[in-house]
């Protein structure tokens, strides 16, 4: 059961397909542009498909070819939104928010108003229940917002970059509040922060050019990026190369032997933390590390420390040692690379994600 | 030393006093020749007081009629988009910038007795010449696009944002237009119907082309000043100032409801808020 | 505009709405001035008069204006048609003209009253009402009784304005109960209505149904007879042009006068 996704949309050039299990959570990560937020209006019903399908435990969504066209209103998808903005209805108090959906579902007021009191007192914000959405903070409305989009029970929770709009000050207690909320609970984010997906989400769905290019379990997606949004994501090198006889061999001509039975020109990506390659005017290639010699491309200054980018990678470097060594663009230096620290993996993972996941149709 | 809220050019603020005085001082010099000796028993004649409670009366029809019919072509105009739209909505407010007489012509030609709906009206037994009922519809022809244009405005400023969240969570196209677009727009409709009914009131042209001019059933207060200023310029002075009054009350009603004014959001909303939900 | 000087800078803002109060000004200075001196000639030469006349007489004093240039060469004549009513508030409040040809006696007196004569009124024209029916008359309209009959559509002036009186009077010398169903403010109001088909009968001025043309039918009243309605005219006090104005009014009483309103249908005095 859970939800099973599958929807182009041409005018937008989206084509995706995922599916989601009972009680799971899915970070949606991307580039702006990518279709984030299309795959959610598509959830929700506020945008139709040009075909697809997806259904939610167990009845259809939409369901629309080239001989069917099946759209279920939005209200009658089980789905709740909660946006960048909480969007609270600028007329209603925050218990009437919360009860709202209650009420539209036939519940009689007062016992609507239980519930949206309950939410409310389960998100931290039952002193507000008489105020006017002007009269909260951006951190009470979200949370108001949270309870009201929960307090329909809905079957699936979409949440739209929930704590983008808010202060810095109050994101960690809102992300705690979100990932007590999605515990068991089917729900879609998406996020541009890398920690809420390792916060909240089980697995990760990383779309670019309205594909999907990445998906996996979040701490696999996270720690053995494929592409070069999701290295960027992780904070990893990411270099692209293949299989040789001995073993790795990068595209900037790094060479790491392995000790796999992966055969022969299997294409394969090797991951290392910047903080991992040692930065020197001449080194001498030992036999438990690999060195490119290339010229710096730049120099950038990261407050406690400096970053340079060569042959592709970015290597962290102290101060100190940056000016001592005279690092500027245009010298030639010697990254150094210990092959414990490079994680070589192939660049496809379906063999992981057997089922659960599967990449786009498109690439 | 106080700093003046707007640093405005000195010239500006000249024009500005000068086109003040344009709008205000015919209002006083009318106020200037109302002869206050008699100003009662003028204004309280039957026949003032039988156009008053008439312009009040068909006024009141006639702003409810907008209501009724100029809602949903508001909703139609701003939540819809289909061919021809445009033009319709043009058309919608040509009755803003048509002479009121043209108006009155083509409601003539219509609802009259030869006009286009005349004999299907004449069928079903409803006379509509010369009847009170041509005044509200004289009135209500002019006074629509106020309530259509301010409505439809509002609706597009809210947006669609609410009522998807409202739809999301569970209400009917009805619930979310009874319970979020509506109270939404609710300063705009107010004060969009308050500007058709001081409208309404002032209407003169198409109701005296299309209804005629019969005391306390088509003849209102403009038409009364109208007549009286031919032998009685005194009372027609005294009937203009009450109807200056009326309309200064019912544009100060109008005021009195800020658009969204308590609605509003601590943080500025309306880029977020013009953002359409497909933008995502 | 002359007598205005700016002595500071200061004053020199006041300039520009100065300047756009004169401009919207300046037909009203010149309207209060014209009734007082002679010498604001804004006219070249003598022989250029203004005439307000009623609007009924539209038709024949357009064309008396041009027998009567082509007869004074160098002479030049504005018309200036409205209400009677109009007229005679637009020349107490000060309006140039030099000849006023007016549709009833009272508005004659009411600018009598302000002093705004040359001389005594001449009657030189008169007018009687008659029955108005659309073209068709499909209410088969007859008679005065006929207009009365429960259901007839009947249209008349309002009491306050001239043809309404006399439509009064007729009633009365009559003895016919109109009902009417709308009391208009002008006889084109009561036209319009008539034209369109949405009454059945009006009373208007047989001037009014002659000119109309083949959009409304007359149909005689006996009794109209008895209500019959005068017209004056008289040379006005201020006019800039005395001579010329004494003229015209002489020129309509006479002959030439009596010939274009009697194609009309106005009848002699």
């Amino acid at each position: 059961m859970g939800l099973t996704f599958a929807a182009q949309l041409a005018e937008r050039d989206v084509d995706v397909r995922f599916e989601v299990a009972t009680g799971e959570t899915l970070a949606v990560l991307g580039p702006n542009g990518a279709g984030k937020s299309t795959v959610l209006s598509l959830l929700a019903g506020l945008l139709a498909p040009t075909s697809g399908r997806a259904d939610l435990e167990g009845s259809v969504l939409f369901d629309v070819g080239a001989s069917r066209r099946t759209l279920t209103e939005p209200r009658e998808r089980g789905i709740s939104l909660l946006a960048q903005e909480a969007l609270l209805f600028p007329h209603l108090s925050a218990l009437e928010n919360v009860a709202f959906g209650p009420r539209s579902r036939g519940v009689p007021r007062t016992a609507a108003r239980a519930t949206a009191l309950g939410w409310l007192e389960r998100v931290g914000v039952a002193e507000l229940v008489h105020r006017r959405p002007h009269q909260l903070s951006g951190g009470q409305a979200q949370r108001v917002a949270l309870a009201r989009a929960l307090a329909v029970e809905p079957s699936l929770l979409l949440l739209d970059e929930p704590l983008a709009a808010l202060d810095v000050s109050i994101t960690p207690t809102m992300r705690l509040l979100l990932r007590e909320v999605l515990q068991g609970r089917t729900a879609v984010i998406v996020t541009h922060d890398p920690l809420d997906a390792f916060l909240l989400a089980d697995r990760v769905l990383v779309l670019e050019g309205g594909r999907i290019v990445e998906s996996g379990a979040t701490a696999e997606v996270l720690t053995r990026p494929v592409t070069a949004f999701g290295a960027r994501l992780a904070g990893l090198n990411l270099v692209q190369g293949r299989r040789t006889r001995t073993g790795f061999a990068g595209g900037n001509g790094i060479e790491v032997p392995l000790a796999d039975r992966l055969p022969e020109g299997t294409a394969l990506v090797l991951a290392v933390r910047p903080a991992a390659i040692s930065v020197s005017l001449s080194s001498h290639p030992g036999a438990d590390a690999a060195v490119v010699r290339a010229e710096i491309d730049d120099v950038e200054h990261r407050g406690d420390l400096v970053r340079i980018h060569a042959a592709g990678l970015a290597a962290d470097v102290a101060p100190a040692d940056a000016v001592a060594l005279g690092l500027v663009p245009g010298i030639a230096v010697d990254l150094r690379i210990r092959h414990g620290d490079a994680t070589v993996y192939p660049t496809r993972r379906e063999q992981q994600d057997s089922g659960r996941s599967t990449a786009g149709s498109g690439r | 030393m106080e700093l003046t809220p707007a640093r405005l050019p000195r010239w500006i603020l000249v024009l500005a006093a000068v086109g003040g005085l344009f709008v205000v001082l015919p209002l006083v010099a009318m106020a200037l020749r109302v002869d206050w000796v008699h100003f009662v028993p003028l204004v309280t004649s039957e026949s003032a007081r039988a156009a008053l409670l008439l312009s009040l009366r068909t006024s009141i029809s006639a702003t409810m009629l907008c209501v009724v019919f100029g809602v949903p072509m508001a909703l139609v105009l701003a939540r819809t988009s289909f061919r021809g739209q445009r033009i319709l909505r043009s058309l919608v407010l040509l009755p803003l910038v048509l002479p009121p007489v043209v108006g009155g012509i083509a409601l003539l030609y219509t609802f009259g007795r030869r006009g286009l709906l005349g004999g299907t009206l004449e069928a079903l037994g409803v006379d509509i010449a010369f009847s009170t009922t041509a005044v509200v519809l004289s009135q209500a022809f002019v006074a629509l696009p106020f309530l259509v244009l301010s409505l439809e405005g509002a609706l597009r400023t809210v947006g669609t944002r609410y009522e998807a969240v409202g739809a999301t969570l569970g209400a009917t196209r009805w619930t979310v237009l009874r319970r979020i677009t509506l109270p939404l727009v609710l300063p705009a409709l107010i004060s969009g119907a308050v500007l058709s009914f001081a409208r309404a009131l002032g209407e003169f042209g198409a109701t005296l082309t299309f209804a005629g001019s019969l005391q306390g059933t088509t003849r209102t207060l403009p038409l009364e000043i109208y007549l009286q200023r031919e032998t009685d310029p005194d009372a027609a002075v005294a009937l203009s100032l009450i109807l200056v009054v009326v309309a200064i009350a019912v544009v100060g009603a109008a005021h009195r409801v800020r658009p969204l004014g308590s609605l509003a959001p601590a943080r500025p909303v309306a880029p977020a808020l013009r953002r359409a939900v497909d933008t995502h | 505009m002359g007598r205005m000087r700016f002595r500071t800078r200061g004053q020199r803002l006041l300039l520009l709405p100065a300047a756009l109060i004169a401009a919207l000004g300046i037909s009203a200075c010149g309207a209060d001035e014209t009734a007082g001196s002679a010498d604001t000639t804004a006219h070249s030469g003598g022989g250029s008069i203004t005439v307000f006349a009623a609007a009924s007489l539209k038709e024949p004093f357009t064309a008396l204006a041009d027998q009567f240039e082509d007869a004074h060469p160098g002479t030049d004549l504005t018309l200036n048609f409205a209400g009677s009513s109009d007229l005679a508030t637009q020349l107490v409040e000060g309006a140039p003209a030099d000849v006023l040809a007016s549709a009833d006696e009272s508005t004659m007196e009411r600018v009598r009253g302000a002093d705004l004569l040359d001389g005594e009124p001449v009657t030189f024209a008169t007018n009687i009402l008659q029955l108005a029916v659309p073209p068709d008359n499909t209410a088969g309209i007859a008679s005065l009784a006929d207009a009365a009959r429960p259901g007839v559509k009947t249209v008349v002036c309002a009491a306050q304005v001239p043809c309404g009186a006399a439509a009064a009077r007729l009633q009365e010398a009559a003895d016919v109960d109109l009902a009417p169903v709308s009391e208009e403010s002008s006889v084109t109001d009561v036209l319009g209505k008539i034209s369109s088909g949405e009454a059945d009968a009006g009373l208007v001025y047989v001037t009014d149904v002659r000119a109309a043309g083949e959009t409304v039918l007359g149909i005689a009243v006996p009794e109209a007879a008895d209500v019959v309605n005068t017209y004056p005219v008289a040379a006005l006090a201020g006019s800039q042009d005395p001579g010329t104005a004494r003229d015209f009014v002489d020129f309509v009483v006479g002959d030439d006068g009596r010939a274009v309103l009697e194609a009309a249908g106005f009848g002699a005095p």
